[in-house]
């Protein structure tokens, strides 16, 4: 089919993607070329056009900053936290749940897990902040009974466990929806024949249910590896004040706070260039490793 | 399943007491926080008074705090901002998602996989904050509402799911609608939609949520603390502990003879309020996506 037919035969499907196309070109696409002004000492009065090149200047200063490495030092050691202590509990949660013979129970417990991930950050920030803040129903329960208030929403050193904490609350169950998915792809045969061979609860865990999760698990730590440097911004923008930035500074509050609200354009935007750079090979790299080992990864060339 | 199968053990006396144990634990985790924040917003200042703060045995409630935030100040007119640019956004994404999901989900059409790249391009990186920030400034939209609106509101991520569930309708449907002489615009709105109210349904709802928790867009966007949506209103008063006004363009005073409200019960009105409209849609949230609508997606 020449391409003259295919037009005239495809012209209302075009048009039905326009809009989209133009929304991402104009919000997604034409920012990313924005991205210019990292190799710039950008005035918004001069323009993109206006501003003087500098090379790699903006890239230098930021590399001989301490707080750009302590920046990168707090994202990834809270990626390294959540790993540890995030990633098991939606698996855990799922082997919980599928153990539960009700249907009835099972989904009111869905039900109610699941919720939090609709709630904003704003909203999880402030209920923690009742529950566990300096004016929360901890610190009053024990200044009733005697003992000295704590105050576990201003806490530098344990404000790593506490993003923890609350990123689980938020949506440990939600992650648990994709290994649910999963386990239900196990045929029940398995476990059947497995129990008339003899093997107990905890052998039939080992040798059928795990291996049947094996590939999500791997997908998702390697999704997780690659978005390393992505911790959540609005957990932190919120938290900021209250900790101070030695702990609660990640890349993406530098490039807020160091960029954009200072006026420091194009410094802002090495840093955000950094990270965007730096996260797409991760990515990429990762999803080699996906293939290497066997699994399908994040994406694959058809 | 709903009984034990056959081959399976009896349960051990550690699982048949843990079990509905940690199950009540991690309900409740959920449950309490919210469970107290409405008690104490249902509080009149001597409950409050009476329990040094926050109130988890309800005692004498009063609807005062609502009276007073929602007859006009600060509140109301975040409240209204935020539902307008939910209603008016999810209607300007869902409907934009579904024409560019169907235009793209027949194959071989004329530059399907171009377009359909530039589209999953976008999960690989993000423009960054200062360039976006640039644009939305160049096109004049900072303090317009646009600016909350238009920057998000296309999701690579749903318009896939939609496209995906869209390229599984039977061929056959929408060719012999083609041969009846239906043109594309008839064959969505004729045959494809009415397959696809549960995605859209679903769709609609995640949109819908986004667009109410959006706080981001507005902390970027919004210098105008008259046009702040309700999240950034719960942010100042809430997490930042900035004193509500009162009075004149602030938090009214009295409201149909009720007592007034103490700070704290006002203070969690205004995260009740903003929990509301997401409980009310969750029920069809969760309908849906145990359908596997989600799932189901998410792996093609």
């Amino acid at each position: 089919m020449t391409f003259r037919h295919r037009l005239r035969r495809d012209w209302p499907l075009l048009v039905m993607v326009l809009p989209v196309t133009v929304l991402l070109g104009v919000f997604h696409y034409f920012p990313t070329l924005g991205n210019v002004i990292a190799f710039q000492d950008y005035s918004p009065y001069a323009g993109i056009r206006g501003s003087e090149f500098i090379g790699f200047g903006n890239f230098q200063r930021m590399f001989a900053e301490p707080a750009f490495w302590q920046a990168v030092a707090n994202t990834v050691t809270i990626t390294a936290v959540q790993l540890v202590f995030f990633f098991p509990i939606p698996i855990a949660l799922a082997l919980l749940l599928n153990s539960v013979l009700s249907s009835k129970l099972r989904n009111l417990i869905q039900g109610v897990v699941y919720l939090p991930h609709f709630f904003s950050w704003v909203l999880v920030v402030s209920l923690f902040q009742q529950m566990i803040g300096g004016a929360g129903l901890l610190a009053q329960t024990l200044r009733d009974n005697g003992h000295q208030a704590i105050d576990l929403m201003t806490k530098p050193d344990t404000f790593i466990l506490l993003v923890t904490a609350q990123s689980v609350w938020k949506d440990a169950g939600w992650g648990m929806i994709v290994f649910l998915a999963a386990l239900s792809t196990i045929s029940p045969e398995l476990y059947e024949s497995a129990a008339a061979d003899g093997a107990n609860r905890w052998r039939r865990l080992w040798h059928i249910t795990l291996p049947g999760l094996r590939p999500v698990i791997v997908l998702l730590l390697i999704l997780r590896l690659g978005d390393a440097l992505t911790v959540g911004f609005e957990q932190f923008i919120l938290q900021r004040s209250a900790v101070g930035g030695g702990a609660a500074e990640v890349l993406d509050t530098y490039v807020y706070y160091q960029g954009l609200l200072v006026g420091d354009f194009g410094y802002g935007a090495a840093a955000g260039l950094f990270k965007g750079v730096v996260g797409l090979v991760l990515v990429l790299v990762a999803n080699r490793f996906a293939h290497m080992v066997g699994e399908q990864g994040v994406y694959s060339k058809s | 399943m709903s009984a034990r199968a056959v081959w399976e053990e009896e349960p051990t006396v550690a699982g048949r007491l843990g079990k509905p144990v940690v199950l009540a634990l991690i309900a409740l985790a959920v449950a309490f926080p919210l469970y107290v924040v409405v008690v104490t917003s249902l509080s009149s200042t001597e409950a409050v008074t009476r329990a040094g703060g926050l109130v988890v045995v309800p005692r004498e409630l009063t609807v005062a705090a609502y009276v007073q935030l929602l007859s006009g100040g600060v509140v109301t007119r975040a409240l209204v901002i935020s539902v307008a640019i939910t209603v008016i956004g999810t209607a300007f994404s869902l409907g934009l998602t579904v024409l560019a999901a169907y235009g793209l989900s027949r194959p071989g059409s004329l530059f399907h996989r171009p377009l359909l790249f530039v589209v999953l391009l976008t999960f690989l990186f993000g423009p960054g904050i200062i360039p976006s920030y640039l644009v939305v400034n160049s096109l004049g939209l900072i303090d317009h509402y646009a600016s909350l609106i238009l920057p998000a509101a296309i999701s690579a991520f749903n318009l896939i799911v939609m496209r995906s569930f869209f390229m599984g309708i039977p061929g056959e449907l929408i060719d012999s609608a083609r041969i009846d002489g239906a043109g594309e615009f008839a064959i969505l709105r004729r045959i494809v939609l009415p397959l696809s109210k549960a995605v859209v349904a679903v769709v609609g709802l995640f949109y819908a949520v986004g667009y109410w928790n959006a706080f981001f867009n507005a902390l970027l966007y919004i210098n105008d603390n008259s046009k702040w949506p309700l999240q950034m209103v719960l942010r100042t008063y809430i997490v930042q502990q900035a004193p509500l006004p009162t009075g004149a363009g602030g938090v009214a005073n009295v409201g149909l003879g009720l007592a007034p409200a103490p700070g704290l019960a006002i203070k969690m009105a205004i995260v009740v309020i903003a929990i509301v409209p997401v409980l009310l849609v969750y029920p069809f949230i969760q309908r849906h996506f145990q359908k596997g609508v989600i799932i189901g997606a998410v792996k093609g």
